[in-house]
């Protein structure tokens, strides 16, 4: 039975995974300041306990375009992270990877699949940080993308987040140079009582 | 001046014309439309899983596409609307993420259409239109005053079911 109860931001549970989310995005920090050969600088992460209906507002609105790209989490715990930015954040980090400068209109197949890379480098130096602090191994799947209205990209880990609560755990870590992102990490119920038993809880 | 009344997710809203109801980036959850074309009120719910009975946690009605429904409907006949008048149309349900191995958590939005089908069908409810599947996301508004259901997605013309 599980025993955690992420309804409440009181919760120490909640505290954990903050810490988690702390770590984890320092992580992602330095992977994507290698991947870019230069400094990336990184402000403290804002974890949020969002209820669903206010999900869309705090990331500019439901409609804004915004690009996740997502990935299966399999191993000793099972669920999906996510890594969303703003579109136009997207475009910038795919020209800095390539050189180029920032193109207009629809991403190509070519920047698309840069992206897909970016999210994967990041997730994964984000799920590392959260494997060796539990010592529990990770496997993520190969990365998914979508490009579209922030409430239908959410949509995806929000009914995730709904077969166990009414909330959903956001982790948002602005990087230098106007870069936002955001991370959403949803492990299944049993794989929450696994990360809180392997790290004393 | 007729206001739009906007929906979040896990929620639903009633309205009487002319004014509308919308909800924004509507993804793998599912919109569902339903009203009382005598009396042109009627209402959307923004339910995001399919089935109530299979889940622990189901204390909030909204959140799925069964209680949801049974939701709507209440709501509609309390403030006048007569069941056997009352008519509906869905959006929504699209599958954002491909992967190779389909699971059951990628699926969702398909069970989530699925799920309204069978519900509206069991409360006798006439399904006139759909705009669901595919792997866009859809901002929509429903106008009790016609029956309209305007459906927008990023990069494609304004549709009306």
């Amino acid at each position: 039975m599980a025993k955690i109860d992420l309804n409440s931001e009181n919760s120490v549970y909640f505290d954990v995974l903050k810490e988690i989310g702390n770590i984890g995005c320092g992580n992602a920090t330095t992977a994507l300041a290698h991947m870019l050969n230069r400094k990336v600088d990184m402000s403290v992460p804002q974890v949020r306990l969002l209820d669903f209906k206010d999900v869309g507002s705090i990331l500019g609105g439901e409609e804004k375009i915004m690009a996740g790209i997502y990935l299966m989490v399999q191993g000793d715990i099972t669920g999906s992270i996510m890594f969303l930015l703003e579109k136009d954040s997207a475009k910038s980090l795919i020209a800095m990877l390539m050189g180029t400068t920032p193109s207009e209109g629809e991403l190509d197949e070519i920047e698309q699949s840069a992206l897909k890379e970016i999210g994967n480098i990041i997730t994964a130096s984000y799920l590392n940080s959260l494997s060796s602090l539990t010592n529990l191994s990770i496997y993520p799947s190969v990365p998914a993308l979508s490009i579209d209205m922030a409430g239908a990209i959410l949509s995806v880990p929000a009914i995730e987040f709904g077969l166990i609560g009414d909330k959903i755990l956001l982790i948002e870590n602005d990087f230098s140079e106007g870069l936002n992102g955001y991370f959403i990490l949803v492990p299944d119920l049993e794989s929450y009582d696994k990360i809180f038993s392997a790290i004393g809880m | 001046m007729s206001e739009i009344i906007k929906v979040g997710m896990a929620d639903l809203k009633t309205c009487k014309a002319p004014d509308g109801v919308t909800t924004l980036g509507l993804g793998s959850c599912v919109g569902i439309a339903i009203r009382d074309p005598i009396l042109k009120i009627g209402g959307l719910a923004h339910a995001m899983l399919p089935d109530s009975t299979r889940i622990k946690n189901n204390t909030n009605a909204y959140k799925f596409v069964d209680t949801g429904i049974d939701e709507l409907v209440a709501e509609l006949v309390k403030q006048g609307a007569s069941k056997t008048r009352l008519v509906a149309k869905i959006a929504g349900g699209a599958q954002m993420f491909t992967f190779q191995n389909k699971s059951d958590m990628v699926r969702v939005g398909e069970q989530n259409v699925m799920a309204s089908k069978k519900k509206l069908a069991e409360l006798g409810i006439p399904l006139l239109a759909e705009d669901t599947g595919l792997n866009f996301g859809r901002t929509v508004v429903f106008y009790p005053e016609n029956g309209n259901f305007v459906i927008r997605a990023v990069g494609k013309d304004e549709k009306v079911i």
